[in-house]
């Protein structure tokens, strides 16, 4: 299977002399080369090219109509305004956090950590059940809102929190490592040249970490418009109004509208490719190490 | 350490960033979780048992999540190892495309794997139609669930092994071979051993995720009760039948799993760092 990404190595290039005594048979490399490569094709490759090519298996103007239709055009708002909101507010706390738990010392720091981890070790459906438990018509607070006549569940400010909580640790995991790892000496030089506090964040600080942050983000937002489970549980599933996209792809497959279902499913796994290759360009500029292990 | 801690808040925000942080993580993370422990305070125990722990639709769901996530956890540890060794260890063509399109599930919404693997993996589908003459149906069985997990899973074992592949020093390797140890030898006594650490990390990662998964799943499962049907879903049926009790029993079962696996998973990364 040749890669778009095809390297510059010859195809059968024996291994250098030097670790000769160290390296597997030319036949085992082939083999173990062969297995990954089977398995990654089956498990990752053959999902993704179905994907386009359901899509567009009716021919381009199927694949634009299943945009122009008012259910999918509400969708594609809604995935939106929910991205546009979770994704600033978590890194605004992504940065707090890290700014906090990276340039301080104070007790109990390792138990916040693992707090601020939680979200990714909780099932997608238990974080939309705690909001419904919350909010929901029999939760703790369903009464007092209905009484005040304010519609949090099953509708899009629901929505909106059920995706801050999925997307809550991205940018803090990701920035809090690599500025522990950078240290302090930069700031405190820059207080000593008589720099404030936000002149230190932007000319110092901000410069440092851009590509950890920018990686954060990334993810941070392809989890907000992908989030399937938690917002299913907490959206109620009204078309054209509480519908995100991947809520959108669902209804659209489970009427069998596979032409419109994979076209819409197609928009989001081209944002999954974008985030893959910024990714991937990040590591090129900011050298492999700079990135932390994600979600783990 | 009190010398050094007054010296770093020479910086500023320290009272901002901190109090920001807990307020926004009481709010969103702490409170609503706890909301779900104080809920099942409304169950009597004997309640509570029957409900998140006796029911057979229940039992048979956990088995279901549980057991379908170990082998899908499995498959990855041996998988994920082999596709991390020869990202490490050899040149091959497109070996750049492939590192990159590992992180795919990261980043792929799970209902589009859902739907895809689905369509792939059904009858009539591209994969399915070679298993379909030999017996095999994948999709709408449990089999389906553990393939779709099997994806869900995959980049935590090879993201977690590949840097522990990384870090050898190849002068044991030599060290062995020079020793007159078989390749074979050095692996199973030399490599292994040092890796191991890495690769049980990636495991659990991948089971815990694997546990809490619903949107890939729901897609391939075909959701019949007492067959296949998984615990996250189970939650979601009982959720629309307004029986919030039930939801909450189960959820708490689900999250106490969870917490479990949180701190194994950080005792395997304690022990795999000291490996390195």
């Amino acid at each position: 299977m040749a890669g778009p990404i095809a390297q510059r190595m010859p195809k059968q290039r024996p291994a250098p002399p030097a670790r000769t005594a160290i390296a597997e048979s030319a036949f085992m490399r082939r083999l173990l080369i062969g297995i990954a490569l089977v398995f990654i094709t089956l498990v990752l490759m053959l999902p993704l090219i179905l994907v386009f090519s359901v899509a567009f298996s009716k021919g381009l103007k199927v694949y634009l109509d299943s945009f122009r239709e008012p259910d999918a055009l509400a969708a594609i708002r809604l995935t939106l305004i929910t991205a546009l909101i979770a994704v600033p507010v978590n890194t605004f706390f992504g940065i707090c956090a890290a700014w906090a738990i990276a340039k301080f010392n104070f007790r109990g720091k390792n138990v916040l950590i693992t707090l601020i981890d939680m979200p990714f070790a909780v099932s997608p459906v238990i974080a939309g059940l705690i909001f419904m438990i919350l909010f929901g018509s029999r939760g703790f607070l369903g009464p007092w809102l209905l009484e005040h006549n304010i519609q949090l569940v099953f509708a899009t400010p629901g929505i909106v929190i059920a995706t801050l909580f999925v997307t809550f640790p991205f940018v803090a995991r990701e920035l809090i490592p690599l500025m522990q790892a950078q240290g302090n000496e930069e700031e405190l030089s820059a207080i000593v040249l008589g720099a404030n506090g936000w002149q230190i964040f932007r000319r110092v600080t901000l410069p440092n970490i851009k590509w950890g942050l920018l990686y954060g983000v990334i993810l941070c937002n392809a989890r907000a418009m992908g989030e399937f489970g938690a917002v299913s549980v907490v959206s109620g599933h009204i078309r054209g109004l509480t519908n995100t996209m991947p809520l959108h792809v669902e209804i659209l497959y489970n009427e069998y509208n596979f032409a419109a279902a994979f076209a819409v499913a197609s928009l989001l796994a081209f944002l999954a490719l974008v985030t893959l290759i910024v990714k991937s360009v990040i590591e090129w500029k900011s050298g492999k190490d700079m990135i932390v292990n994600p979600e783990s | 350490m009190k010398k050094r801690g007054k010296s770093q808040r020479v910086l500023p925000g320290f009272g901002l960033t901190l109090g920001f942080t807990l307020t926004y993580l009481s709010l969103l993370v702490l409170i609503p979780l706890g909301g779900l422990f104080l809920m099942t305070a409304r169950l009597s125990w004997a309640e509570f048992v029957q409900k998140a722990i006796t029911d057979p639709r229940v039992l048979a769901a956990y088995r279901l999540s549980f057991g379908a996530s170990l082998i899908a956890a499995l498959i990855n540890a041996v998988f994920g190892f082999i596709v991390a060794w020869v990202l490490v260890r050899y040149p091959f063509p497109g070996k750049r495309f492939v590192d990159s399109l590992v992180d795919l599930p990261f980043a792929l919404p799970t209902a589009v794997s859902g739907i895809a693997l689905t369509t792939l993996y059904a009858s009539t589908g591209w994969i399915g139609r070679l298993l379909d003459p030999l017996g095999i149906r994948v999709s709408y069985t449990a089999t389906g669930i553990v393939v779709a997990l099997t994806l869900i899973g995959l980049p935590f074992v090879v993201r977690s092994v590949q840097p522990a592949l990384e870090d050898l020093e190849s002068e044991m390797e030599e060290a062995a071979a020079s020793l007159g140890a078989t390749r074979f030898q050095t692996f199973r006594r030399v490599i292994f051993p040092a890796v191991l650490p890495s690769v049980l990390s990636g495991f659990t990662l991948s089971f815990a995720r694997a546990v809490g998964e619903f949107g890939s799943v729901y897609f391939i499962a075909g959701n019949m009760p007492m067959k296949t049907e998984i615990a996250p879903l189970l939650i979601i049926i009982k959720l629309e039948q307004y029986d919030y009790l039930a939801a909450t029993a189960i959820g708490v079962v689900m999250l106490i799993a969870s917490f479990l696996l949180l701190l194994v998973i950080n005792g395997l990364q304690n022990w795999s760092r000291r490996y390195q």
